[in-house]
């Protein structure tokens, strides 16, 4: 029988005759675990290849292919630096300078970028009309401008400008402004601190303890009242009274102009300033409107209908819109937590310090190891980001529908 | 900016995924079937490299491209420049994304040893030193302790820097910047009390503030940065070439070649003459040129002391002296060996 002769196409004749031996192929399961195992192994064994080729042709070159440039003297300075580094430290002590300065600006502008983007996101809520006017110009305004520019003009036409060091100004507490950074008395702990950070660690021990206590005592209507007490003598006195009964064991160093430049005390860099200005700045923007479309998404009849059970407006707000909106709010949030991790790589820009700046900029270009380097710093980035939504998923199960 | 290392890093690994050795034919043969020469340089060191409005390129570390492509097809302006900052530049050329990298680069032995390069010779000889405001009163790099100092990232001028606070137990705060663009522009709205860099760069830097008169160069200079092109590893007739373009370059000075008299020249019967034009031998063949190779290249871009004059001398805004980079026979270090 030749395929098309009885009248069926020969696909369809090609069909009918399936031999046994290739009955999987007809499985679709079994079809697609085949041909994508198939592909997997052809990618594995091209990249084996490629690697292979590469590392063979970079040698030739006389360039170094594995990680051992890690542990050689680095030889460069770094301006910011939350472990000791010098110099005379190794490549590998660099590329944890710079992963922490990325973590450390990524963190801060992070928790700043949330705090303003809900208050302005409210604000534009707000049935107040010069309130909510003023929310959504600073939305538009910073919404359409790039990042890019943002940050050069906090770092050039906003930090710069500042006096010399010589012409600091002075603020309150003892702190100094002047165009090397902000300068503030640094802390120093004496020995009777250990008192003080027992009594913190206890108040915070009592403070998960009273978070884990069951809602059914914490609330029932006369231990209110004594929950609120006892939690503001844990939290507020005893470390107060520790502070005070150990002798105020803690002393300020007062940062001191010398020669160029003030020493002592804590310093917060121009460009991490600006750094942080910026990002936060222009996530909280975004942030804002991802909170306005979350409470406005919620529909109007779950208000209608908290009020109907009696609900005030505070309890409605805390326990029926909240927690609907949020289940809305957080996966966008995380998708600009990520934005935000990423958009730090601006740093370079205006000479902060972070990952790229230090480890993909300077050390790549110092050892001339450019692949090793440029896939480190990809998968660094790509880990973080891994790390920040598996933690936001974790936290929007808590707004998840439970079904009972 | 990440971006772009990223790009050029995937570049490279896929230009060495099946590029075995031998395999590919000569970087040479690739220019002349391409027709024109692929040359990194500076993306803006008036003097040493910059393009202007109009996209034409000028400056000593361009002038030195369009001899080696007057060297290979008669016609200096066969050239393609692409500007690379310091900190792009060496990613670049391990790509082959540029055949030669021609822009104030640094010889040192891990440049060579780890990164994969050659360099084809000195250029310039300069050194590093430090430009800082005159209200400052200093006379000495000496008196910088506890200075911040705006400095350029991926350069020998940022290890330069830290092992000259180190070895005279000095503090300071570095402030690293991509470009030297923006190191100036910080140095210039006070972030940093100096800007350091290749006394070439400072010179040039000074030129370009706001107020040159406001900043002056402190007399120190803390290291050797001997300037010159380089090439990838691997292909030695590429190496030759561009190695004894600079020499032909040094040579012809020395010889008193230069571009308004090289016709006449052509008539001399000084042996050398005869030879470093193409009138006695034929070197060029050595090099897979004709054997008019540098006569072709000093008629188009002059000998090495007029690139140098028109670029940098008493011919340019700059006036830079020659100082050490004078001939040998003017007690600077400028020596070529001979074509023969
Ligand atoms: N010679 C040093 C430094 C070379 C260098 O990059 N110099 C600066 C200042 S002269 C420059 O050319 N900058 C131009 C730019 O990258 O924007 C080295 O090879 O590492």
């Amino acid at each position: 029988m030749t395929a098309g002769s009885d009248g069926l196409s020969p696909f369809k004749a090609m069909k009918l005759r399936r031999h046994p031996a290739l009955e999987f192929w007809y499985d679709a399961k079994a079809r697609a675990i085949l041909l994508q195992s198939a592909f997997v192994v052809a990618f594995v064994a091209l990249a084996i290849f490629a690697f292979i080729d590469v590392r063979a042709n970079m040698e030739a070159r006389g360039i170094a292919t594995d990680l051992s440039f890690l542990g050689k003297v680095a030889g460069f300075d770094i301006n910011q630096s939350l472990i000791p580094y010098s110099a005379a430290s190794t490549y590998g002590r660099a590329f944890v300078v710079g992963l922490l300065n990325t973590l450390l600006v990524a963190a801060v502008s992070l928790a700043l970028a949330t705090v303003l983007g809900f208050i302005v996101g409210f604000a534009r809520l707000s049935k107040n009309w010069i309130v909510g006017q003023t929310a959504m110009a600073y939305v538009e305004a910073i919404r359409n401008v790039p990042l890019l520019l943002q940050l050069l003009f906090w770092y050039n036409a906003v930090l710069k400008p500042l006096p010399s060091p010589k012409q600091s100004l002075p603020l309150p507490f003892g702190m100094f402004l002047n165009n090397r950074g902000l300068f503030a008395p640094a802390p120093v702990f004496e020995a009777g601190a250990v008192w003080l950070v027992a009594a913190l660690c206890v108040s915070l021990l009592a403070a998960v303890a009273m978070r884990l206590t069951p809602k059914r005592i914490k609330f029932a209507t006369p231990s209110r009242a004594f929950f609120s007490g006892v939690a503001a003598a844990l939290l507020l006195v005893l470390p107060l009274a520790a502070f005070v009964g150990a002798g105020t064991p803690v002393a300020f160093v007062q940062p001191e102009l010398k020669g160029f430049n003030f020493v002592g005390g804590v310093r917060l860099l121009p460009e991490f300033v600006a750094l942080v200005l910026g990002l936060s700045l222009y996530t909280a923007a975004f942030i804002a409107e991802i909170v306005r479309a979350g409470v406005e998404a919620v529909p109007r009849g779950q208000r209608e209908a908290a009020a109907a059970i009696g609900l005030d407006r505070a309890d409605a707000d805390r326990l029926v819109i909240a927690p609907q909106a949020m289940r809305l709010i957080v996966p966008l949030l995380t998708s600009q937590y990520l934005n935000l991790i990423k958009n730090s790589s601006l740093a370079v820009f205006i000479g902060y310090p972070d990952l790229v700046q230090v480890f993909a900029g300077t050390v790549l270009n110092q050892t001339g190891a450019a692949v090793q380097v440029i896939f480190i710093t990809m998968a660094v980035y790509l880990a973080i980001s891994l790390v920040a939504s598996l933690a936001m998923n974790l936290y929007g199960r808590r707004f998840a529908l439970v079904e009972r | 900016m990440f971006k772009m290392n990223v790009v050029r890093t995937l570049f490279a690994l896929g230009l060495m995924i099946g590029c075995a050795q031998g395999a590919q034919a000569s970087l040479l043969d690739q220019v002349q079937k391409r027709g024109f020469l692929i040359c990194g340089s500076n993306p803006g060191v008036p003097g040493f490299g910059l393009p202007d409005d109009k996209g034409g390129w000028t400056g000593f570390d361009v002038d030195f491209c369009r001899a080696v492509a007057a060297a290979i097809f008669n016609d200096p302006t066969k050239v393609k420049f692409i500007a690379l900052s310091a900190k792009d530049r060496f990613t670049a050329l391990q790509s082959g994304e540029v055949d030669l990298l021609s822009r104030n680069t640094t010889w040192t032995l891990s440049r060579e040893t780890g990164q994969g390069f050659l360099f084809a010779g000195i250029s310039y000889y300069d050194g590093q030193g430090f430009l800082v405001r005159k209200k400052l009163n200093l006379s000495s790099a000496l008196e910088l302790s506890g200075a911040s100092i705006c400095v350029q990232q991926g350069t020998t001028t940022e290890l330069n820097l830290a092992d000259f606070f180190r070895g005279n137990n000095m503090k300071y705060e570095p402030v690293n910047f991509a470009n030297a663009e923006e190191a100036v522009r910080a140095y210039e709205g006070g972030r940093c009390d100096a800007y350091t860099t290749d006394a070439s760069g400072l010179y040039v830097e000074r030129q370009r503030l706001t107020d040159p008169e406001d900043s002056v160069v402190l007399p120190e200079i803390i290291s050797k940065e001997p300037l010159g092109p380089a090439v990838r590893q691997g292909d030695d007739e590429w190496f030759n070439l561009v190695k004894w373009t600079l020499y032909a370059l040094v040579n012809a000075e020395e010889l008193g070649v230069n571009a308004k008299n090289v016709d006449e020249k052509a008539k001399s019967d000084r042996p050398e003459v005869r030879r470093l034009l193409g009138f006695e031998g034929n070197f060029g063949e050595g090099l897979g040129l004709g054997a008019d190779w540098a006569y072709r290249i000093v008629k188009h871009v002059g000998n090495y002391g007029e690139i140098f004059d028109r670029n940098l001398g008493e011919g340019s805004p700059l006036k830079i002296k020659r100082g050490i980079n004078a001939l040998w026979t003017k007690g600077g270090l400028q020596y070529a060996p001979p074509i023969r």
